[in-house]
């Protein structure tokens, strides 16, 4: 058990940010064209973050052009360049599932944690 | 068979590749191997070796087994296996088989001894389907027709029935070696192997490949 948790480590990153659900945040992927590689930039609402250790993911919610559109990543996942927290939420549900049925302005409202 | 390892089942994760794509592997502690008898096609007809893996105190070994390691001058080892090596020319008693015999990338396949499962009946064992659990239904999860009547006036043989089923020999083709480590004695193979964490199992090179 001991070696699998040490493979697990191994590829764990170290240097996250810490973000939880609610928080509006910048996620750098990197996307392969050909052989040319560049970094494209999600941004959304964390709406969950689940599992643990290496297997845990995250899923960002925006609304691109009045359709929600949802991509969940592997916090770990060696696609991601980097995370940028934008804004701190202020929420009481662990998932956010109930913004899906929300329309308009309500859809991404949620309360900023003011420190 | 043109190269084998004994090794043990360690369990389940998974890793990132190249792409960035996540890939389940199974983690197995592959060797090392120690030769304990080389057999040869003049001494015993075919050509393979007896290898021991797996360290183990004196004392819950019985005297027979034990003989085969003195003979040979080697620490005592767990498991005994015979791999029927096609080429055994490299290989001397006393010499180790490690992890790095197979590279990433290799095709192999694994055996090992399935989870036992019990007395189970035929929708788990078989696949079959279930009867209607309502509406004044009385056939539930049994055993079906077991065949025609008055000809041939038995049950066929392999009729599908409950019974055992798991802890049988069982062997996964095809599997590709993700990664080697032969400072740690492991290899990662994609995809699931057969039994349960620390059961035995044997990698050789696919038939397939």
């Amino acid at each position: 058990m001991d070696i699998i948790r040490a493979i697990e480590a191994e590829q764990m990153k170290k240097d996250l940010p810490s973000f939880r659900v609610g928080d509006t945040v910048k996620v750098h992927v990197k996307v392969k064209e050909g052989n040319r590689e560049r970094i494209q930039i999600f941004e959304g609402l964390v709406i969950k973050r689940q599992n643990g250790g290496l297997r845990e993911t995250f899923t960002v919610r925006r609304i691109a052009y009045g359709v929600g559109v949802e991509r969940t990543f592997p916090v770990h996942s060696p696609m991601i360049d980097k995370i940028e927290v934008t804004r701190r939420g202020k929420v009481r549900r662990a998932k956010l599932y109930y913004l899906r049925k929300k329309v308009g302005k309500s859809a991404t409202r949620v309360k900023e944690i003011i420190e | 068979m043109k190269k084998a390892i004994v090794g043990r089942k360690l369990g389940m994760t998974q890793i990132f590749n190249e792409q960035g794509k996540v890939v389940p592997v199974t983690v197995i502690e592959a060797g090392p191997n120690v030769v304990i008898q080389k057999k040869t096609v003049e001494t015993d007809g075919y050509n393979a070796v007896k290898i021991g893996f797996g360290d183990i105190r004196e004392k819950l070994l019985t005297k027979p087994v034990k003989g085969q390691f003195e003979k040979a001058n080697l620490k005592l080892k767990r498991f005994i296996k015979e791999l029927r090596l096609e080429d055994i020319s490299g290989l001397e008693v006393g010499s180790e088989i490690k992890a790095d015999v197979f590279q990433v990338g290799d095709k192999v396949d694994v055996t090992g001894t399935s989870k036992g499962k019990g007395y189970q009946g035929v929708i788990k064992r078989w696949n079959a389907n279930r009867g209607p659990m309502s509406h004044g239904s009385k056939y539930h999860r049994s055993v079906g027709s077991m065949g025609a009547s008055s000809f041939p006036s038995r049950t066929f043989k392999n009729k599908h029935m409950p019974g055992h089923m798991g802890n049988v020999k069982s062997t996964i083709l095809n599997l590709e070696v993700v990664r080697v480590d032969a400072e740690r004695n492991l290899i990662l193979i994609k995809g699931a192997v057969p039994g349960p964490k620390k059961g035995l199992v044997i990698i050789r090179d696919s038939v397939k490949a």
